[in-house]
């Protein structure tokens, strides 16, 4: 039975700051009240691939950064001055010593329940998940999961996976239940626990993996991005390798929500973002998935699609991208919204880019340019 | 490991690469004194990984992963010979040298 909602208010008319992550170090973009001006600071890190920088929205202060280093191994990094001193976890996510595997990044942070301050989650690729519960100083491996026997099974080989490796991503905690969570996986699918992570089950009913032998496999799918609704946590959004999906839980199985989508443009991409408050407007950036799958905007015109009712119909917003020859790639974590009124949405390209909309994507406006490749964008 | 005297200790110096510097002050180099319980029985590179670990907290892992496998492109030379392992002996006197490549764009 569904559980109650409580309906996100709108954050006050106050500054916004965008923390970039790059392939070369991690970037802040910070606005004025009205969100015209945009300033670009930084780099911290300058040379680290950053994956992802997120800002703890239980404290404020609490900064984290999933770095790794040419060759170096990963780790992360932390600071609880939003970014004015930083220091380096002393136990950075690992695999257990005798299971043969080995973290090659964090990939993905993600805060924990509001009422757990402190702890944090991180995906890794390749596909495992770690806790901490000193805001981001140790890490230790979520067992439930990186030690499940069917993990294999579920994610395939360390090899497998998207070419930059297989990842695990979207860890999305309930904000009503700090014991219910979902995760996703690329490859792997999207999985469900509702005991903190001691036990994770399948929950890719309806999904289409026409990559597989058996197209409705029970995992093994390809989520890129999934999203809780906004002010609706019993409904989900999911970016797929094959498509866009709803799922409006205690249902369990996905519903396509991408053949509303143009023909011409398709239903492939790899972000996905939900409204803050509005549990039936979610937007995506079309990628284009056809033959050798060139990941670009289709037809080198870049848009995103706003869908206001739960995904039956798309509306195409391209005002103010370029109109033809723009060949943008946006990674599945480099777009995300602010909770201002209106909501605020942001994306940042391959190329270096960064493009914001301050009236829910009616109308968008380049905000930085000739920064490195972004791999991540998250608002705060 | 009290019973082993300052002069059973092999002294080995390890350089560091550039993108390892923050973990040593930006020293180009440590000089560590590993126990050892005679020459013939010299210290080993785990043992002197872990003696730079000691000082340098989170240098290890940026080089060895949680498995003990050096990671790839990461080459570690003893005495200027490229070390299979992690159980190569580093005779006292031996200079460690630590390279990270830097493929890649």
């Amino acid at each position: 039975m569904p559980r109650a909602r409580t309906r996100p208010a709108a954050a006050p008319a106050r500054p916004v700051t965008l923390y970039v992550a790059t392939r070369k170090g991690l970037w802040t973009l910070a606005s004025d009240p009205s969100r015209r001006g945009f300033k670009l600071a930084g780099p911290h890190f300058l040379g680290h691939i950053v994956h992802h920088a997120v800002l703890d929205p239980r404290d404020g202060r609490t900064l984290l950064a999933a770095a790794r280093t040419g060759h170096l191994g990963p780790t992360v990094f932390r600071s609880t001055d939003r970014g004015r001193r930083w220091t380096e976890a002393s136990q950075p996510p690992a695999f257990k010593s005798g299971s043969g595997r080995a973290v090659d990044h964090a990939f993905w942070l993600a805060p924990g329940h509001a009422s757990q301050p402190g702890v944090w989650y991180a995906g890794t690729s390749p596909q495992g998940l770690f806790r901490s519960e000193d805001g981001g100083a140790t890490w230790t491996g979520v067992d439930g999961f990186n030690e499940h026997p069917q993990r294999k099974a579920w994610c395939g080989g360390d090899q497998d996976g998207t070419p930059d490796g297989g990842k695990l991503h979207s860890i999305l905690v309930d904000p009503r239940d700090a014991a219910h969570m979902y995760i996703g996986m690329s490859s792997g699918g999207v999985f469900e626990s509702t005991d903190a992570g001691v036990s994770w089950r399948p929950l890719n009913r309806g999904l289409r993996a026409d990559f597989l032998p058996d197209p409705a496999a029970e995992f093994g799918h390809d989520p890129h991005c999934v999203r809780f609704a906004g002010g609706n946590p019993d409904r989900l959004y999911q970016q797929n390798h094959c498509g866009i999906y709803r799922l409006d839980r205690p249902g369990e199985t996905w519903i396509d929500i991408g053949g509303g989508m143009p023909k011409s443009v398709g239903a492939v991409g790899f972000p996905l973002v939900a409204h803050p408050r509005e549990p039936d407007t979610l937007w995506v950036l079309p990628m284009d998935g056809t033959d050798v799958w060139p990941r670009v905007s289709p037809g080198g015109k870049p848009a995103a699609y706003r869908s206001l009712d739960g995904g039956r119909t798309w509306r195409r917003q391209n005002e103010g991208f370029p109109a033809s020859q723009a060949w943008w790639t946006v990674k599945r974590q480099a777009m995300t919204t602010d909770r201002r009124e209106p909501a605020g949405v942001y994306l940042g390209t391959t190329s270096g880019e960064v493009w914001g909309s301050r009236d829910e994507g009616r109308t968008w406006r380049c905000l930085a340019r000739h920064l490195p490749h972004i791999y991540a964008l998250d608002a705060a | 490991m009290a019973s082993v005297s300052t002069e059973a200790a092999a002294v080995v110096r390890v350089r560091i690469p550039s993108p390892l510097r923050s973990y040593t002050g930006g020293a180009d180099q440590v000089v560590v004194a590993i126990p050892v319980l005679a020459p013939e029985h010299p210290a080993s590179l785990a043992a002197v990984l872990a003696a730079v670990e000691a000082r340098c907290r989170g240098l290890r892992f940026r080089i060895v992963d949680e498995q003990g496998r050096v990671r790839p492109h990461i080459k570690l030379f003893v005495g200027g010979t490229l070390a299979a392992d992690l159980a190569v002996p580093v005779p006292a006197g031996a200079e460690v040298m630590i390279v990270a490549a830097l493929s890649g764009g």
